[in-house]
């Protein structure tokens, strides 16, 4: 296994796991990119497919020259998805900034909080991500809703007269994101804020600078890796969320993921579901990369930490 | 180093309560003799028995269960061999578009995976059921196995396994009574978490599952989407249950054997 040695075992070790993921993750991309350009057909699958390799070459070179973008030009042209992809747009940028507010200070005192209490907070934020995400936001139906919990409480403290009306709209949507969503942000945050060494803020506050300059200056720099890892590890699963909006949020909140489903199972249009994923697919693209290009440096500083631990 | 400063509480009482006070609600609720969920009408375990007769769910439990315990041994064979590839063999041809399909199922929004593994199963025509279910669960879980696989292995003293090729084991020897011992701890908690996230997923499952293979967050769906019920209740009750007490004991142990180690 030592670097540089060749061998059918060493390619074995690459080549299965890269097998399995490029028939199952890759391939099927293109399937989805081809599927959009079909035709909806009512048949079983519902679809007609673009190329007929039965018809020959001629017949699918006929058919490349008037490649239908029709699905596209939909998805443009109707209202309906420039508002998905808006709202989702607005729903998980919102939810990222509220959850770099509320996870950071929650990640900062784990780091600050003795060494040996770490472990079990740790654990603490981990348990709820193990249960059941379906399960958590199902939860919150039942404290959101009009007789529900959280407005018999707002009655009884005689906060509002009549229960607030926040199932079913946007607001629920947000709590929802940002509820299931906090785990994936705390992790990478305290992983960062964890490796920041306490003796820089201490040498910065020897030197004259109040706490919350050091703090400002010394600790949030240090920690923008996490950060942004938390923030690319919450926006783009959040962008194509279909359970959250669909349980808490009303008709009128309509997410991306959403329509996709929507199109797929209800209205049987395998094209046009498929054309709304690529454009998703498209949108994430570029913050996935940049996501990728952040882990690969965290990975190579780790490993040449762990080179420089060795004797 | 002191104890919390009085801020660092606060931010870590209402973080926390923040997390688990749905999820207390909830379980509390599942114990209510009312069938209107948000009255409580006393104590009963009424719905937990309801839930045992209840055959349909019980059948999804059983699907459930079985996909997730198939996948999560496939995806943590898969996964570990991907982790090796990454950390071990330093720079190959193609490591990037490796390493991008192994990260990129991690964030991909799940209705993306799902509707693409679906066209794929119908495009080579195989039977939508319990094995279409347990492919795509594998797909998206080995992802999750080979981050935490990889962890473990960036962090181990590699100079144990150069110790055991001087002697003369071969790769293959060494990676099984070296390396591996030394990572099993990363290789069970990687399983344990392919296993939850199968057991949880109700997104792909939908796009991928066919006829008799109804898996039990998709049943769930379909009741909540009537309704909250204090039987769902009871049975998201059992599940949380089931997990925690799950992690607890594997984490306990895995522990204990490290703090073993150690001496």
């Amino acid at each position: 296994m030592r670097t540089g040695e060749k061998g059918g075992g060493r390619r074995l070790v690459v080549g299965i796991p890269f097998l399995w993921s490029g028939i199952f993750f890759l391939l099927p991309f293109l399937i989805v990119l081809r599927m959009a350009f079909s035709e909806s057909a009512q048949a079983r699958p519902p679809y007609r497919p673009v190329f007929d390799w039965s018809a020959g070459f001629a017949d699918v070179f006929d058919r490349l020259s008037q490649l239908g973008a029709d699905n596209f030009r939909l998805i443009v042209e109707e209202p309906l998805y420039l508002e998905a992809f808006v709202t989702s747009f607005r729903l998980a940028a919102t939810a990222t900034i509220l959850l770099i507010l509320i996870g950071y200070p929650m990640a900062y005192a784990m780091a600050r909080a003795p060494a040996r209490l770490r472990p079990a907070l740790v654990a603490l934020v981990i348990l709820p991500f193990w249960t059941s995400f379906l399960i958590r936001v199902y939860a919150w139906i039942g404290i959101l809703k009009p007789e529900g919990l959280l407005n018999i409480l707002l009655m009884k403290f005689g906060l509002v007269a009549e229960p607030l009306e926040i199932l079913n709209t946007e607001i629920a949507v947000q709590i929802g994101l940002v509820y299931a969503y906090l785990p994936f942000m705390v992790l990478p945050l305290y992983a960062a804020l964890e490796r920041i060494d306490p003796t820089l803020t201490e040498a910065a506050m020897d030197l004259g600078a109040p706490r919350w300059k050091a703090f400002w200056q010394v600790t949030v720099p240090l920690s923008i890796p996490g950060v942004l890892a938390g923030a690319f590890l919450v926006f783009i699963p959040a962008l194509g969320e279909f359970v959250i909006p669909d349980l808490l949020g009303g008709s009128d909140t309509i997410m991306i993921g959403r329509s996709l489903w929507v199109e797929f199972f209800n209205n049987r249009d395998w094209p046009l579901a498929s054309a709304v994923a690529v454009v998703l697919l498209l949108l994430v693209l570029g913050p996935m990369a940049a996501w990728g290009a952040l882990e690969r440096r965290r990975e190579e500083a780790e490993a040449r930490t762990a080179a420089g631990a060795r004797p | 180093m002191k104890g919390l400063s009085r801020i660092n509480l606060v931010a870590l009482t209402f973080g926390f309560a923040f997390l688990y006070l749905p999820i207390l609600v909830l379980v509390v609720y599942s114990f209510n003799a009312s069938k209107l969920v948000t009255v409580w009408g006393g104590f009963s375990t009424q719905w937990y028995g309801a839930l045992f007769r209840n055959e349909a769910l019980m059948d999804a439990a059983w699907v459930t269960l079985r996909v997730g315990l198939v996948s999560a041994t496939v995806a943590t064979v898969l996964g570990t061999l991907a982790a090796v590839a990454l950390v071990r063999f330093g720079r190959f041809r193609g490591r990037g578009l490796f390493a991008a399909s192994i990260h990129a199922p991690i964030v991909m929004p799940e209705v993306i995976t799902g509707l693409s593994l679906l066209l794929f199963f119908v495009a080579i025509d195989l039977d939508r059921g319990f094995w279409t279910v347990t492919i795509a669960h594998v797909t998206f879980t080995m992802c999750f196995v080979a981050v935490v696989v990889r962890s473990r292995l960036v962090s181990f003293d590699r100079s144990l396994e150069e110790a055991a090729m001087d002697l003369g084991a071969t790769p293959l020897v060494t990676f099984f009574s070296v390396t591996l011992p030394l990572i099993a701890p990363a290789v069970a908690a990687g399983w344990l978490l392919a296993f939850t996230l199968s057991i949880d997923d109700l997104v792909i499952a939908s796009f991928v599952s066919g006829p008799g293979a109804t898996t039990l967050p998709m049943r769930i769906y379909g009741q909540v989407r009537l309704g909250v019920t204090p039987e769902i209740n009871a049975v998201s009750t059992l599940l949380i249950a089931l997990v925690a007490s799950v992690v607890l004991v594997v984490s306990v142990v895995l522990r204990r054997r490290e703090g073993a180690s150690d001496v």
